[in-house]
């Protein structure tokens, strides 16, 4: 009886084992299995197989492709995401609330979706790709276009990692700085850049998973040129439909171990930032 | 270094912040900035900072106009409210900030700057801290801290920003006795924002009082207690006892109470206010006063005894509240309901119809 009454609302045995079974055959059939089979078939023509395979001619260049992709998008959005979460938590301007909602807009709209948006501008019929295409400029289906919608689709990560917590923090450190008579670069090196590395590392760390695994909007405007516009996502799906699917298989372990990394990353800075 | 203001006006989009602030402030002394909260205190100490700019008005230090000049080259100390310590950085590296960023050429070298740092550290009796992170430090640490590092580019003006306000009572009573002496030895003008009117009486030169982004009246703590200006500055300070009535052939009147005047006072509604202390509580009426009250509550605690009062045929929005000394509760024994008369020693009159005020006395 006494034990009965400290029993909580939820508590009771049959409920938290039923829970607890339910949550660990999901993850079981939904993440796990998925995740080994990967591997599985990777292996399946043994470790030679697995190397053959990732050293085919087409799959070495999609995997060169994607790290070009990344290697410019990962900066570019970390510098674009710094200067958009300075801007929105250090000024207050007319169309400051507008501004913080567009930046989700990459989120919310559909990858494919942003393709298309990006073919129907840049495309050789589109508004600015046509005048693009009297300077002979071509964007779309070649990588600077891969690039540009990889940028657009992964631009969010990092500032929506800094906006809360720069405005959580204030902006009387940075004042107390320039009190002290620190200038706008030595302000931003020495207090604001520490107080929010980890978060920064965090937002680098989900970008750029997410600009080496895109599809959707990179497949609209790549055009699948086999060794000229593939990235590793689409040489996957290319390797499958051409009925090869350890070659298929052995592609997708490259990107599935990328996760891995990211994941055993992102818990080391979480802890670090949960310390801090 | 003196400070002048002269007709500052600030906007916070619509919302007029301060309307045409002109003061001075005296070469090294202290002043202090006394307001409620939205008074526009602070706003004040920040445009005195550089760290906002005002829509109208100058900003002089010693005659130099400093309003266009940007706050990192005004050279002034600065004390946040919440301290702002860089909490990544150790105690000594917060306060050698300021000497670190200087220009390559104007900046000292490394074993200077740790010698200033650790005079510094010793200046606020923290030597043994300078390891430490932000952190792990008390509030009374952390702002002794922040006053180190404003000093560390030893400025002629300090201003700071409600700099006891997140302490409690023991450790804020000492730092203040502290920042006393420690002006007093280094003669720097500052100026420091509060809410506490007995911080601001107790430690400043000169007190500023502020309501709704507009100067009450700017004076000694001495002259400022005695001789309040307005009503606002009278209720703001302190403790207050309010008689309303109509003076009628030299009397104020209402309902049961009545109060003779001394001469001169014109027939007006008027309000007379009096301090606790300017009070004395007696069991029977005087030919002077008749002000009768029920005790409403006792309270013990401190140097003298409080006595809460409650009107007795007629009316006030507050109760009064008198001080008696232990001594006299002693001898007297008052009890909670008891009827008892109050006399008036010394009061101050406000009249509808009269700009000023005037101070009354009795005796």
């Amino acid at each position: 009886m006494a034990a009965r009454k400290h029993r909580r609302v939820g508590d009771s045995p049959l409920v938290r084992r039923t829970l607890i079974g339910l949550a660990v055959v999901l993850t079981v059939l939904l993440l796990f299995m998925p995740l080994v089979l990967i591997f599985v078939q990777a292996f399946a023509e043994g470790w030679a197989g697995y190397v053959s395979n990732i050293l085919n001619e087409y799959t070495l260049h999609a995997i060169g492709l994607t790290l070009v992709v990344a290697l410019l998008t990962v900066p570019l959005n970390m510098v674009f995401g710094v200067f958009l979460a300075w801007l929105v938590t250090r000024f207050r301007f007319p169309g400051r609330k507008l501004l913080t909602t567009l930046i989700d807009i990459p989120f919310a709209v559909s990858p494919v979706v942003a393709g298309l948006l990006f073919l129907l501008l840049y495309g050789s019929n589109g508004w600015v790709g046509q005048w693009l295409g009297e300077y002979d400029i071509q964007l779309m289906f070649s990588w600077p276009g891969i690039v540009m919608v990889t940028v657009f689709v992964t631009c969010p990560f990092v500032a929506r990692e800094l906006i809360p917590l720069m405005q959580q923090q204030g902006r009387e450190e940075e004042e107390a700085g320039v009190v002290l008579g620190a200038s706008g670069w030595q302000l931003f090196r020495r207090v604001t850049l520490p107080n929010i590395r980890w978060a920064l590392l965090y937002g680098v760390i989900l970008t750029n998973a997410r600009a080496v695994g895109e599809f959707g909007a990179v497949s609209v405007v790549s055009g699948n040129i086999r060794g000229e516009t593939n990235t590793l996502p689409l040489q996957v799906e290319l390797l499958y439909q051409d009925y090869n699917t350890v070659g298929a298989f052995a592609a997708s372990s490259l990107l599935a171990g990328i996760a891995l990394i990211t994941l055993v990353v992102k818990a080391i800075v979480e802890w670090r930032q949960s310390r801090n | 270094m003196s400070i002048e203001i002269q007709g500052i006006n600030k906007f916070f989009d619509k919302f007029q912040a301060l309307h045409d602030i002109n003061l001075t402030i005296p070469d090294g002394q202290l002043t202090a900035l006394l307001g409620p909260s939205g008074s526009g205190k602070t706003t004040l100490l920040r445009i005195i900072a550089g760290l906002e700019t005002p829509e109208e008005g100058r900003i002089r230090f010693s005659g130099r106009d400093v309003t266009d000049l940007h706050v990192r080259d005004r050279r002034v100390g600065f004390v946040f409210q919440h301290y702002a310590l860089f909490r990544h950085m150790t105690v000594a590296e917060n306060v050698a900030f300021g000497l670190n960023v200087l220009p390559r050429k104007e900046r000292p070298g490394k074993p200077e700057i740790r010698k200033r740092v650790k005079d510094l550290l010793e200046m606020v009796q923290l030597e043994h801290l300078a390891d430490r992170y932000p952190a792990q430090l008390s509030g009374g640490q952390k702002q002794r801290i922040a006053l180190a590092r404003a000093m560390a580019m030893r400025p002629e003006i300090l201003l700071l920003d409600e700099p006891f306000g997140a302490l409690d009572a023991k450790v804020r009573k000492d730092l203040r006795r502290w920042l006393r002496s420690l002006h007093d030895e280094l003669h720097f003008t500052s100026v420091f924002v509060t809410h506490d009117q007995e911080e601001a009486l107790e430690l400043s030169d000169q007190v500023v009082v502020m309501s709704n982004g507009r100067i009450e009246q700017v004076d000694t703590p001495l002259e400022l207690y005695g001789r309040p200006d307005s009503r606002f500055v009278f209720e703001f300070l302190g403790q207050v006892n309010v008689l309303s009535g109509r003076i009628g052939d030299g009397v104020m009147r209402q309902g049961d109470a009545w109060i003779r005047l001394p001469e001169g006072c014109e027939n007006d509604d008027a309000q007379l206010y009096l301090r606790p202390h300017e009070v004395r509580l007696t069991q029977a009426a005087s030919d002077q006063a008749h002000l009768p009250f029920r005790i409403e509550a006792i309270n013990l605690i401190g140097a003298e005894v409080r006595i809460e009062l409650k009107p007795d045929g007629w009316e006030c929005e507050e109760l009064w509240e008198v001080g008696i000394s232990h001594t006299e509760f002693n001898a007297r024994q008052p009890q909670r309901g008891d009827r008892c008369f109050a006399v008036p020693d010394v009061g101050h009159l406000f009249c509808e119809h009269a700009a000023e005020p005037k101070t009354l006395e009795w005796r």
